[in-house]
């Protein structure tokens, strides 16, 4: 079963603008601008490892999800594993 | 004194630039940045009494050393990512090995492509997984193409769509159209695990690819900074083994002409048998040192001879009268 | 090379080479009231690719610590411009004091505003007429936040009015120093003002951003708020060395975007140009 894990909390520096969120990421230097749910997600993640199914149990004890999907979550997940801020092991 | 040895003489010791004049100063960075060295001199430099200009110039040598490390390693991460699930043995090379190990030669040191040794016939493997990953083919021509699958030592460069970084994947140290042919496997077999999934060669290796790619794979562009890395490395420890382990690779000439080299422009402790200059090695000194007070190469007829020489090195003549046919016929012409 | 000159421009100091002696005497005239910096931070060159285009056609190729490859060569009654495109590459690519943003800026009673756009948003031109109101002239190209402090240097350098602002601007400030007319740049006619002598007194003097405009030229008046995020993808777009600063980037430009407000503003003509910055500022 495929686990994923976000990049370490303290390589992490997140700052909410308006609408958008900013995501500096140390280990790499780039900086991610992001939307809901990037910052949920990696929060959710924390410093685990989860498989989607787990995942999607925390997002909908903490956000009350109405749509829980984990067709649509694995996508989610992809493209932060693209983006490096999630490893995929 | 020639600007390009000022440099080497203020790398050696940097106390020798405390009564330096304004423009010594400013011949000394415009050197170093044409040279790629200008974060290894800020650090050699760093912590001396400097003139506040210089000390501005060393300030920012360093942070942006430091960013250029930060973004070479995290090429390397996920590199290793992609990798990971094919299980094999993965092998940094070059500025980015040196700065994953932590190794002297990394200190302030410019990192450019990320060069990576994998088994020559899990190549194919490691090509699909990093195409999966995001990597793109840069030349979409089919004669540069078939050539470097069939005769250069690593794929068709690869870029990263979304970070614009390249990796080259080599399966051995030299083209396979070299006249030498290190023993790609023993590289491999000797590698020392980081821990994290990648590996670096062994120290000797270290120093012999050093002097490979210095000495039998290049137009000696750079040389300066090679010779740093050589430097760095014998500074850092015994070369015991380091002849049996030449030899074997068919590297010996190589290697002694390099430490040669780094003895004569650094002054770095070889043993006896590799000091002393030949009249070849003065020619390379000559070529390695030609940079005016602006950081140009200077000694131009001497810089189209080595290009020449470069390229006679690689490729059997037969093949290079083929080569550079197919790339005339495409307008292209040599630097010169 | 034989022919050479130092000049600064605000906290970025610069030593220029040429195989001619014409671009070295238009800078030493226009730049006669900078200061010549003991060591440069960037080495600008002016060659000839080959020996005999010295004389024959010469072409300026523009070259440098910093270079790309494709930099297309000027010919030698443009190397004014040549040597001003030679320090904005080096700046462009190499800047790693300051975050760098391709931006106008002037100041007043130590507050900046900051002109950002494409080209032809008419930044140039807005500074320059700014300077004749009275504003202290910060730069029309590049402005430097400084990662420590947040603060605005300036990098006033020959101001470039192209096209029709050089009439405009002329009529503005009939007394000041111009460069020659360089017809047919790649960029169309070009001639260069010399900052007024304020300009160039103060320019070491850092001023507090307080206001960041995105104007566009050659539409109905108009204005509205750019909300942070936006401001922040639009000025690392500005930025040539946005990535290279890491995290002092970062920092930089989130303080930037979270403290000073921005406004998107739309003008016709250069005098409701004029009339929305000083009404917002």
């Amino acid at each position: 079963m495929t686990s994923y894990r976000a990049a370490p909390p303290e390589t992490l520096r997140i700052v909410p603008l308006d609408a958008l969120t900013l995501i500096y990421h140390r280990a790499s230097g780039i900086t991610h601008v992001v939307d809901a749910p990037v910052p949920e997600l990696l929060e959710a993640l924390g410093v685990g490892e989860f498989t989607v199914d787990q995942l999607l149990a925390t997002l909908q004890d903490r956000y009350d999800l109405l749509d829980a999907d984990p067709a649509a979550l694995a996508v989610r997940l992809d493209e932060l594993v693209q983006a490096g801020l999630v490893e995929r092991l | 004194m020639t600007p390009g040895w000022r440099l080497a003489h203020v790398l050696r010791a940097p106390s020798l630039a405390m009564d330096f004049t304004a423009r010594e100063w400013t011949e000394l960075f415009a050197v170093a940045r044409a040279e790629q060295m200008a974060g290894t001199l800020a650090h050699r430099l760093n912590g001396l009494a400097l003139p506040a200009a210089v000390q501005r110039l060393v300030d920012d040598a360093i942070a942006s050393a430091g960013q250029v490390r930060l973004a070479a390693l995290w090429e390397a991460e996920m590199a290793r990512r992609a990798l990971a699930p094919l299980g094999m043995p993965v092998v940094l090379l070059k500025g980015t090995a040196f700065a994953a190990a932590g190794l002297s030669p990394s200190v302030g040191r410019n990192i450019g492509d990320l060069d990576i040794l994998v088994p020559r016939d899990r190549i194919g493997e490691a090509e699909a997984a990093l195409l999966a990953a995001g990597w793109e083919w840069v030349k979409p021509d089919p004669y540069d193409d078939a050539y470097y699958r069939r005769w250069m030592h690593e794929l068709p460069p690869l870029i990263h769509r979304e970070r614009d970084r390249m990796i080259d994947v080599h399966h051995t140290i030299l083209p396979l159209t070299a006249r030498i042919t290190p023993d790609a496997e023993a590289l491999l077999a000797a590698s020392e695990p980081l821990g994290n999934g990648l590996s670096i060669l062994s120290r000797p290796d270290r120093l012999l690819h050093a002097a490979a790619h210095l000495l039998a794979d290049g137009d000696l562009a750079g040389g300066m900074r090679n010779l740093w890395d050589i430097h760095c490395m014998f500074a850092s420890g015994a070369s015991s083994g380091l002849t049996e382990r030449a030899r074997r690779h068919g590297l010996i000439r190589e290697m002694a002409r390099a430490a040669r080299l780094s003895h004569a422009l650094y002054g770095t402790e070889v043993p006896p048998e590799w000091q002393g200059l030949g009249v070849i090695d003065r020619l390379y000194l000559r070529r390695l040192t030609a940079r005016d007070g602006w950081g140009r190469q200077t000694r131009k007829l001497t810089r189209l001879g080595f290009y020449a020489r470069s390229h006679w090195l690689r490729m059997p003549p037969l093949m290079l009268a083929r080569h550079l046919w197919t790339k005339y016929r495409k307008g292209y012409r040599p630097v010169g | 090379m034989r022919h050479a000159t130092r000049l600064a421009i605000g906290p970025a100091a610069f030593r220029i080479g040429s195989d001619w002696r014409a671009p070295i005497a238009a800078l030493d005239d226009l730049y006669r009231d900078y200061p010549k910096p003991e060591v440069p931070d960037f080495n600008v060159h002016l060659f000839a690719a080959r020996p005999w285009r010295k004389f024959l056609r010469p072409a300026v190729h523009i070259g440098g610590d910093y270079t790309i490859p494709d930099a297309a060569p000027l010919p030698l009654a443009q190397g004014l411009l040549a040597a001003e495109m030679g320090m904005n590459l080096q700046m462009a690519l190499a800047q790693r004091r300051f975050l760098l943003l391709h931006a106008s800026a002037v100041e007043r009673g130590g507050r900046a505003v900051l002109m950002t756009g494409i080209s032809g948003a008419g930044k140039s031109t807005l500074a320059a007429l700014l300077m004749a109101r009275g504003w202290r002239l910060m730069g029309d190209e590049f402005v430097l936040i400084d990662p420590a402090t947040g603060l605005a240097h300036g990098f006033p350098r020959l101001i470039s009015l192209k096209n029709q602002a050089i009439a405009v601007v002329r009529a503005a400030l009939p007394d000041a120093r111009f460069g020659p007319l360089l017809p047919g740049t790649p960029k169309g006619d070009i001639r260069h003002l010399v900052p007024d002598a304020r300009a160039i007194a103060a320019m070491a003097a850092p001023a507090e951003p307080a206001l960041l405009l995105f104007p566009r030229f050659g539409f109905d008046a108009a204005e509205r708020p750019v909300p942070p995020s936006e401001a922040f993808v639009r000025l690392t777009q500005a930025s040539t060395n946005y990535v290279h600063l890491a995290e002092r980037g970062f920092d930089a430009l989130t303080r930037l975007v979270r403290t000073v407000p921005a406004r998107a503003i739309d003008y016709p003509d250069t005098e409701s140009g004029i009339a929305l910055v000083e009404a917002l500022a």
